[in-house]
């Protein structure tokens, strides 16, 4: 596995996964799936593997194939080629089995608006073959979790955007299983709710649960995930630790520049710093040493510059590109 | 998805049962008004036309216009409750509220959730048609205990537009495409099985296509166990709806498969 070698040069203190070389069976397998829709190709040869344990990102931009990659792994569709394994499960073949210990938070919340918060996980348990008995029995557990206790006879409607989210991640965790997908768990939500959800996965994550989460937010995915797949037009671009990938795609360093006269300041820009690139009226000079691009910018009284380390979402952008995607 | 997954036969499992509790639930929290809202169109038609026409029209072949129409809206009546519950209702969960994908997240099948929606449409048409019966039984124009049979009927004939009614859910585009289902194949099905009148006054080149629906032969079966009558050629009868039910189903099965997991 290319991606495992890389981290592994970057010597990033994640760990990386080759399973062979644990003897460890993957948590979640694939093998050059490929999905199409009419003429258009979705899911392009993907090939994942996600050790027991991890918190795997699947990052990408819009329509990049997340979503579609996550409902092949589940056994939802049907692949045009190519294999999955879940859990050690063969999908679509035997996907009633791997998805009776797997959890799922899908994108849009798609909590029963009829009933009460602990109608949900009732009913919710049962598709599992739970017993009322044993799943009532988990409720206030999954409802401490969830910061939701107390709320057991609260109304859908009532509740705000994080807790449906909260309790949607709870639903998902009714049967107890190994592995949870998640489809962007926090679109939406505002930073304090956000972070309660980051809160749980690391809890998932202690309790050694497998996480697999798409999502387009890097900073989420840096600070969550231990290794991550950068997805775009159906491929997988790269693999690794997010710090590998940074190390491996872009410079330490970055400047952000804007403000009159930008035009004229780019071409000498060029000279400064080893990669320098263009986005609308900001300039963003990538260098490990960005002294002289700072030196040279305190003499520019009209320019207006931000320095950065740079992040994950440098590389991201470096790999998929500025353009808008919709 | 393989061609032959795609028109393979629904596999059915008993797991299904934990989708018709689901609608369950939510049925019995809002029973009033879906009971209401169930009854009281077919039971105002009854009333009106069966009391008002009927002073003016007399006698049907022997019996009061109220007790022939009272057999042909207790059909009816189960054939529109199992309709709106597979159009409005299986649309809102499969398509708005996205219920249908948070079932399959867990070890159900699409199968087993079409499966669900259709023993739980005829449940509905089941409430319907014993909620009619009652209230017919009510004003004296059922025969016990033969109108007890029609309690089955009303299942099998739930069944049968069920199962139609899932198929054109599965293709349906918003809640408008409904409508042409319901003007363009309900009612003039209604016009032409007998319900309002003798299917033998419409025109003989036109009662050909009577035969062929299944509302027909609900209403043939539903009207001589009213009055306390064995129906004639009811195994015929029984052999048509439960002919619909299954390729109906078979249908919704493979629309539905071709629409959310192609």
């Amino acid at each position: 596995m290319q991606s495992a070698g890389s981290s592994a040069r970057a010597g990033t203190d994640l760990r990386p996964f080759d399973a062979r070389a644990i003897g460890e069976a993957p948590a979640l397998e694939t093998r050059g799936l490929r999905k199409s829709y009419g003429a258009q190709e979705v899911v392009c040869g993907v090939d994942l593997a996600v050790a027991p344990g991890e918190c795997f990102g699947l990052l990408g931009p819009n329509g990049a194939g997340k979503t579609t990659t996550l409902k092949l792994c589940l056994g939802l569709i049907d692949p045009d080629s190519g294999s999955a394994r879940l859990l050690g499960y063969e999908v679509p073949a035997r996907a009633r089995e791997a998805r009776a210990k797997v959890g799922v938070v899908p994108q849009f919340d798609n909590l029963d608006p009829d009933f009460t918060v602990a109608e949900n996980l009732i009913v919710y348990g049962r598709y599992f073959r739970l017993a009322d008995r044993d799943i009532e029995a988990r409720i206030p557990q999954l409802l401490e979790f969830a910061g939701l206790a107390g709320r057991a006879g609260a109304k859908i409607q009532t509740l705000s955007g994080g807790m449906k989210r909260r309790l949607t991640l709870a639903r998902a965790l009714v049967n107890e299983p190994q592995l949870l997908f998640m489809d962007e768990p926090t679109t939406g939500l505002d930073p304090q709710a956000r972070h309660l959800i980051w809160e749980r996965l690391r809890q998932l994550t202690q309790e050694g649960r497998t996480l697999i989460l798409t999502t387009h937010f890097m900073e989420e995915a840096e600070r969550l995930c231990t290794r991550l797949a950068i997805m775009d037009r159906g491929r997988i671009v790269t693999q690794g630790s997010p710090r590998a990938l940074i190390s491996e795609h872009i410079e330490s360093q970055v400047v952000e520049v804007h403000g009159p006269g930008i035009e004229g300041w780019l071409e000498r820009a060029r000279d400064l710093a080893p990669r320098v690139e263009r986005a609308g009226e900001t300039v963003f000079c990538y260098a490990e040493n960005v002294v002289p691009v700072i030196d040279d910018l305190r003499r520019q009284r009209e320019l207006v510059y931000l320095h950065r380390p740079a992040n994950l979402e440098d590389v991201f952008l470096k790999l998929t590109g500025r353009d808008l995607r919709d | 998805m393989t061609r032959s997954r795609l028109y393979a036969p629904p596999v059915l499992s008993l797991r299904f049962v934990a989708v018709w509790r689901r609608h369950f639930l939510v049925w019995r929290k809002l029973a009033v008004p879906s009971i209401l809202g169930n009854l009281a169109d077919p039971l105002i038609m009854l009333f009106g036309l069966g009391y008002g026409l009927g002073a003016v029209l007399g006698n049907l072949g022997g019996t009061s216009y109220f007790a022939f129409l009272a057999g042909g809206f207790v059909a009816s009546s189960t054939m529109y409750a199992a309709t709106f519950e597979t159009l409005f209702s299986a649309f809102s969960r499969m398509h708005v509220q996205k219920t249908w994908e948070a079932i399959v997240n867990a070890p159900m099948t699409l199968d087993d959730v079409l499966a669900g929606e259709w023993a739980w449409a005829a449940t509905k048409a089941l409430a319907a048609g014993i909620c009619m019966l009652a209230v017919i039984a009510a004003f004296g124009y059922a025969s016990f205990p033969l109108a007890l049979a029609v309690v089955p009927v009303v299942v099998l004939v739930g069944l049968a537009f069920g199962g139609l009614g899932l198929a054109i859910n599965a293709l349906a585009t918003g809640y408008d495409f409904f409508s042409y289902y319901l003007t363009l194949v309900l009612t003039p099905m209604m016009m032409l099985s007998g319900v309002f009148f003798p299917v033998e006054q419409i025109p003989a080149a036109i009662r050909v296509a009577s035969k062929v629906l299944p509302l027909y032969h609900g209403v043939e079966i539903v009207r001589p166990l009213l009055s306390g009558a064995i129906p004639q050629a009811l195994m015929a009868h029984l052999a048509v709806l439960a002919g619909y039910a299954a390729a109906g189903f078979y249908l919704a099965t493979v629309l539905t498969r071709r629409r959310l997991m192609m």
